[in-house]
């Protein structure tokens, strides 16, 4: 029981990382294309300047969640994804300050550099968290000690890539969404034709995924919400032609959801499957931890997760109005503010 | 060397490396909010500018805390995988708890404090700094408890047959003991760091810069100062306290940091001690008795050898060598207080210095400019100390660090993971540092009539 309520509150956090963070991901490699000018990059940077770095919490709490309640999972996984994990935070540390320093320095070299920070910082996180979710659903070599036996190329498989593929152009396409929600005149224009183009060919490359993760065993209530995160995917298309920004981006948001929904489900009561033998798999029992520290963690996250969720809804709420690159001040007067006399 | 060598350097300077941006963060955010507050309180212009301008020094150091905490946060499961199957009952809840109450904070308000100038009244803006300040010291409050269970673990048990330590009692590990008197100790480090900082600064622009804005940086000096004083006597008391307490808990890391081969009554205080061969003392520098009053409060008392702590190991656990490292435990203990007690004389100093509008004299540029890394460098010793100290158990007298490595990882991807981080923390300390120095050099920000206006610019975005 306790169990279950631990696996469904890491699939939550997983949720909430992939919607929130999925959007910054996506603003980050878009950056260098739609952002034609200083100004308008800028103005992106800043749509998602105060809440990114909320949004990074969430894969923080996610991975001490695991620990606490399923470490034989933490460890296996966190060990087992060894390199794909060091590439992950390389990028996650380049983007990070990133967004902090960019503006610190007037030069336009300075500026295009840490530019292609945030785009590598976003892209490759983006990529290879869904390699690695993909691979922990279709299952990894995995002895009887719970370790893992393969390595980084054990990973490359077609199947993890394409699940790094889905994940990619995902949010790719919700940030678009995001943009074309929070910012006006061309950049918003930008956004919403490059929607459609990047939303057709992640709903293909999805649709494709989620059928491929049926066909290795099928799990009827998975199948049942893949199809619903499509069928939102394509809603999300259709709010953006008739011009529903807000529609369009909870659509791609729902996408996100459902599809780690349909993940979890299809993993479910597995954590880690065991490719070498079923039976060395790691399941929610085996790799948990006991019923009094889960109770524990279930009362503090019980408190103070809706608590989170309020105040974090309340900074969206502040920084609801859309931002124009005419707004924006100019960096050089950021960069160095004048000696007062 | 083998993944374990390799894993416990990666270890130490991934965590030294973050522990030299944390003391910074967690004061100025203190002092930047005490700035805040003093101009909300008076409406003196002067304390605005000063809050922007630490406000961006903070905000360039805090970028850097937060992206190395992240490499913390998953480098138990990387590195050190058996470890956390070992220790996952007790020690994860801790990290995500930390991150449930304190990090979610930090960051959400962090990003309402910098972009919310002009979207927020002064007072609602105001509250969103001091929740940040607040949400840094109870995220330092988790991490030090779960580190007090590895020195001193309380309220589990160990089960064999899983193989792993089991929660018993959350209360017991929260209100360790051994947390009770490091945490006092780590926050007042904390505070002589910002303070440091804060005073440095200030008198480098007094003296370099003699024709700007000189009040709001003698207030600065002063505030800093007092910060750097007031903390270095409460790191005084509380690590006293601290010391009693590992008498009693973890003797023979006293004892390592002493030096102290056969158990004395009385023991007296070693200010400096050359090993040759077998441990022979070659030289040693000493003040009789001071060291049973250090360590028991009573100048007679008894302190246990390393000799008598390492038979009494060998019954308890089996053949082994328990013994840490003792050069580096004794000079690390040392460094750390030196390197306080030098920053406490300096910042006395300045304030001598800087009654009735005077100027520190020549040199004074320097000492400013070293000041910063005095009470950061005791800190880093101290942790080299207190984690050395604690050797060879990751968990004392539970688990051997060489036990808690991960077995699937090869040393030659450590190798690249160590190698990869190193270089990256590298880079991005000369960009810090430059960023850092370019800031100091641009001095306060004006406060524009254009800042008051409707649509004004935001002021730290991006
Ligand atoms: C005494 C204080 C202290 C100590 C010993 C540590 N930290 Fe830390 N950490 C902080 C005090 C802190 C902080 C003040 O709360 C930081 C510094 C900058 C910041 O953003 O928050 C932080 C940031 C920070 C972050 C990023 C949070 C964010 O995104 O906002 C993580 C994931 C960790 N830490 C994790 C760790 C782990 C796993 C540690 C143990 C090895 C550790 N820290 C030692
Ligand atoms: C409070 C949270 C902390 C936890 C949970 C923690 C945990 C650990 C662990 C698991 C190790 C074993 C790895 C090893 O032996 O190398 C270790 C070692 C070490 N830690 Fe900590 N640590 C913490 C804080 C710090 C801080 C803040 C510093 C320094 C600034 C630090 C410095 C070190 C050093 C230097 C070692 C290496 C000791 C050695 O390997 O011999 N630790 N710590
Ligand atoms: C009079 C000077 C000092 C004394 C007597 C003292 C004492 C101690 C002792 C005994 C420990 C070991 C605790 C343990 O192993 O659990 C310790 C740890 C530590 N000290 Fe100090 N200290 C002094 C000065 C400083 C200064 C100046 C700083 C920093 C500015 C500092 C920061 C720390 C830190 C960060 C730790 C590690 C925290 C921990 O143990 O959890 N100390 N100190």
């Amino acid at each position: 029981m306790l169990h279950d309520i631990w696996f469904l509150l890491i699939a939550v956090l997983w949720i909430g990382y992939f919607v929130l963070e999925g959007f910054d991901f996506g603003l980050g490699i878009l950056l260098p294309f739609l952002g034609r000018t200083d100004g308008e990059r800028r103005a992106l940077i800043n749509a998602i300047g105060p809440v990114w770095d909320g949004n990074e919490v969430w894969v923080l709490v996610a991975g001490g969640a695991t620990f606490a309640a399923f470490p034989h999972w933490y460890a296996t996984l966190f060990s087992g994804f060894y390199l794909a994990l060091f590439l992950i935070l390389a990028a996650l540390i380049i983007r990070g300050v990133a967004f902090e320093y960019r503006g610190k320095r007037d030069s336009a070299a300075w500026r295009k550099g840490w530019d292609w920070a945030i785009f590598f910082g976003s892209a490759v996180p983006a990529l290879l968290w869904g390699v690695a979710f993909a691979n922990i659903v279709g299952g990894v070599p995995i002895d009887q000690n719970k370790e893992f036996t393969g390595n980084l190329l054990t990973l490359l498989n077609p199947f993890g890539l394409l699940g790094g593929v889905v994940t990619l152009t995902l949010f790719i396409t919700h940030g678009a969404a995001y943009i074309a929600l929070k910012t006006e005149g061309e950049l918003r224009e930008r956004a919403n034709k490059t929607l459609v183009i990047v939303g057709l060919i992640t709903a293909v490359a999805a649709v494709v995924f989620l059928g491929w993760t049926q066909l290795q065993s099928m799990v009827v209530g998975s199948a049942v919400v893949s199809v619903l995160a499509a069928v939102a995917l394509l809603g999300a298309l259709a709010a953006n032609r008739l011009g529903r920004e807000g529609w369009a981006f909870i659509g791609t948001a729902l996408t996100i959801a459902l599809a780690v929904v349909a993940l979890f489900l299809h993993l479910y009561p597995n954590v880690m499957p065991s490719s070498t033998n079923a039976a060395y798999s790691l399941t929610i029992s085996n790799a948990s931890s006991t019923d009094y520290t889960l109770t524990i963690m279930t009362v503090v996250a019980v408190i103070f997760t809706p608590l989170v969720l309020l105040y974090q809804g309340w900074t969206y709420w502040i920084f609801r109005k859309r931002i124009s690159s005419d707004r924006i001040p100019d960096v050089s007067k950021l960069a160095t503010p004048p000696a007062a006399s | 060397m083998d993944a374990l060598d390799l894993a416990r350097w990666q270890f130490a300077i991934t965590t030294v490396y973050h522990f030299l941006f944390v003391p910074l963060t967690i004061s100025l955010a203190f002092i930047v909010a005490g700035f805040q507050t003093a101009w909300y309180r008076s409406g003196n212009e002067k304390y605005l500018r000063l809050t922007r301008f630490y406000g961006q020094l903070f905000l360039i150091n805090f970028a850097m805390g937060v992206v190395t905490g992240i490499v913390q946060e998953f480098q138990f499961g990387m590195n050190w995988s058996n470890y956390s199957r070992f220790v996952g009952d007790i020690f994860g809840a801790p990290l995500a708890i930390e991150g449930l109450l304190a990090f979610f904070l930090e960051s959400t308000f962090l990003g309402v404090w910098i972009f919310g100038w002009d979207k927020l009244s002064k007072k609602v803006h105001l509250a969103v700094i001091w929740i940040t300040a607040i949400a840094t010291a109870v995220s330092a409050y988790i991490i030090l408890a779960a580190n007090a269970w590895m020195q001193h673990p309380v309220g589990s048990t160990i089960n064999q047959t899983a193989g792993r330590a089991e929660l018993k009692d959350f209360f017991a590990v929260v209100l360790n003991p051994t947390v009770l008197v490091t945490y006092p100790h780590v926050i007042a480090g904390v505070f002589m760091t910002g303070g440091a900082f804060v005073l440095g600064v200030a008198v480098w622009r007094l003296l370099r810069r003699p024709t700007e804005d000189q009040a709001p940086f003698r207030t600065a000096a002063r505030v800093g100062a007092s910060v750097l004083l007031v903390g270095s006597l409460f790191v005084l008391i509380s690590g006293d306290i601290v010391g009693k307490s590992i008498a009693t808990d973890q003797p023979m890391k006293l004892a390592a940091a002493e030096g102290l081969y056969q158990t004395e009554q009385p023991a007296s205080l070693s200010l400096f001690t050359l090993w040759g061969a077998d441990n022979k003392e070659v030289f040693s520098a000493k003040i009789p008795n001071l060291l049973s009053f250090l360590a028991t409060g009573d100048t007679n008392g008894k302190v246990v050898g390393i000799d008598e702590m390492q038979a009494q190991y060998t019954a308890t656990y089996g053949a082994g060598d328990y013994t840490p490292s003792v050069p580096v435990t004794f000079w690390s203990f040392r460094l750390m207080i030196g390197a306080g007690i030098l920053a406490a004389i300096a910042a006395l100093w300045f304030l001598w210095r800087l009654r009735k509008n005077g100027v520190p004299g020549r040199g004074g540029v320097a000492i400013a400019i070293l000041l910063p890394f005095l009470p950061l460098a005791a800190n880093s010793f101290a942790w080299i100390f207190t984690e050395m100290g604690r050797q060879p158990w990751i968990v004392f007298g539970q688990q051997l660090t060489a036990n808690g490595v991960s077995p699937s990882v090869g040393s030659w991807e450590v190798a690249i993971t160590l190698v990869g981080f190193t270089l990256l923390y590298g880079a991005l300390a000369v960009v810090e540092v430059g960023l850092l120095r370019k800031q100091i050099r641009a001095g306060l920000p004006p406060i524009a009539a254009s800042d008051e206006a409707a649509d004004r610019p935001t002021t730290f975005s991006y």
